[in-house]
């Protein structure tokens, strides 16, 4: 069974959750209104806590410890998109990409709830009930600004334009991933890719915007990260690493 | 490797499950960890007792806490070796907390979810009964609420707002 290629895309998937959840937790006590400042912190516990059933899945397969990966690696080693690394920027383009995100998500679990792999069935089918949340908050928001005012309109459109090519960046397949497609474990990203396009432009053009004409990822390789990552990484590990040896909370 | 057999041998496993039935929802004291179907099954092998548990959102911060309660009250009634173990098949639904539990959740001021049969999203727009009055003149006022589980809601009628335990 091709293992080693399991590893790698699971650890791709804990990777986006995690760093999404993280990001998203920067709005807590900054977010517009209460409401929205309480929505991002459930929305950032639940991509953590989505993060933590894949690196356990991860620690399955390469006996790597959850908290050895995420606080011991540094930027060029992780294996998430460049686009949930970005910084959070405004609220809508914290929005936007955690609707293209939850989009995403969406059309992959449905697939992987009926993976060949019983594990990775068993996360998906946990995960995916709680993403039914996020999908409705999110894409209500969407049209909520995007047919709102003339500025949330405009910061809306804004956002969707920096973020489509790197939105593209969740498709692209790993060096290996044909084991993976053949063995029924995961789905072909290129036809998920065709899903998530239809359902993402369908939404978006009845929330009044328009969806960039760009076809290729702004970033490939999941190795290659902006400056961006490293900075947040340095936040979030500083603690964990002045004490190597494990800090009893 | 055959270990001999001794004291927890002698436990019924249906006074373990009495003993846990008195361990509370760190977050909603008032109904035990059984009565939510967190709790999934007990067993008795060699000199151990191994409980499984589930969590009910998978990022939810009381899972420690759960299983070190669970850990505590077993040590309590004289059981020394105890595993808990987490299991994610099948996934927690909110269709699994007790009728018990559900009269339960109203006293302490939460509506229990709607039974959904696993299909949550039918429910999304059906009117939720305020645990104060009853009325269903009420709105929902932020589907995210301070923990996971919980959506806030205000009550029209009464003029309350309260929490809803979510659907999942």
């Amino acid at each position: 069974m091709p293992n080693d290629s399991l590893a790698q895309k699971i650890l791709t998937l804990a990777d986006d959750s995690f760093i999404l959840g993280h990001r998203n937790s920067e709005w807590a006590g900054h977010a517009p209104i209460l409401e929205e400042d309480i929505a991002f912190a459930n929305l950032a516990l639940d991509e953590l806590g989505h993060a933590h059933l894949w690196y356990e899945l991860y620690q399955e397969l390469t006996g790597v410890e959850p908290d050895r990966v995420v606080f011991f690696r540094d930027a060029n080693e992780w294996r998430n998109t460049q686009f949930v690394e970005l910084p959070k920027g405004d609220w809508a383009f914290s929005m936007t990409r955690q609707y293209l995100f939850d989009l995403y998500e969406n059309v992959l679990l449905e697939k992987l709830v009926n993976s060949t792999n019983e594990r990775v069935r068993g996360i998906a089918t946990k995960i995916r009930a709680e993403e039914i949340y996020h999908l409705r908050h999110t894409s209500n928001w969407v049209k909520r600004l995007g047919l709102g005012t003339d500025e949330s309109h405009a910061r809306m459109q804004n956002a969707l334009n920096e973020l489509w090519a790197s939105a593209l960046q969740l498709f692209v397949p790993l060096e290996n991933e044909t084991e993976l497609i053949d063995a029924n474990i995961f789905p072909d990203l290129k036809t998920l890719r065709d899903e998530w396009q239809d359902k993402t432009v369908s939404h978006l053009s009845a929330s009044g915007l328009i969806v960039p004409r760009v076809l290729e990822p702004r970033a490939i390789s999941r190795a290659q990260h902006t400056e961006h990552l490293a900075e947040l990484l340095n936040d979030m590990s500083s603690v964990a690493r002045l004490e190597k040896f494990g800090v009893e909370w | 490797m055959v270990k001999e057999a001794n004291d927890v041998m002698t436990f019924d496993v249906s006074l373990i499950w009495d003993a846990l039935d008195e361990v509370m929802d760190p977050e909603i004291p008032v109904v035990s960890m059984v009565e939510m179907g967190i709790v999934r099954d007990v067993k008795i092998e060699n000199d151990a007792v191994i409980v499984s548990m589930t969590p009910t959102f998978a990022g939810c911060p009381a899972l420690d806490v759960m299983r070190n309660a669970i850990v505590e009250k077993l040590h309590a009634i004289g059981i020394e070796n105890v595993q808990v173990k987490t299991v994610l098949s099948p996934p927690w639904t909110s269709d699994w907390i007790s009728e018990a539990a559900r009269a339960k959740l109203k006293t302490f001021g939460l509506a229990p979810p709607p039974m959904h049969g696993g299909n949550i999203a039918l429910y999304f727009d059906e009117p939720v009964a305020c645990p104060y009055c009853n009325s269903t003149n009420t709105r929902v006022t932020n589907t995210f609420g301070p923990t996971l589980c919980r959506a806030i809601y205000f009550c029209r009628n009464c003029h309350q707002p309260f929490e809803q335990f979510k659907a999942l």
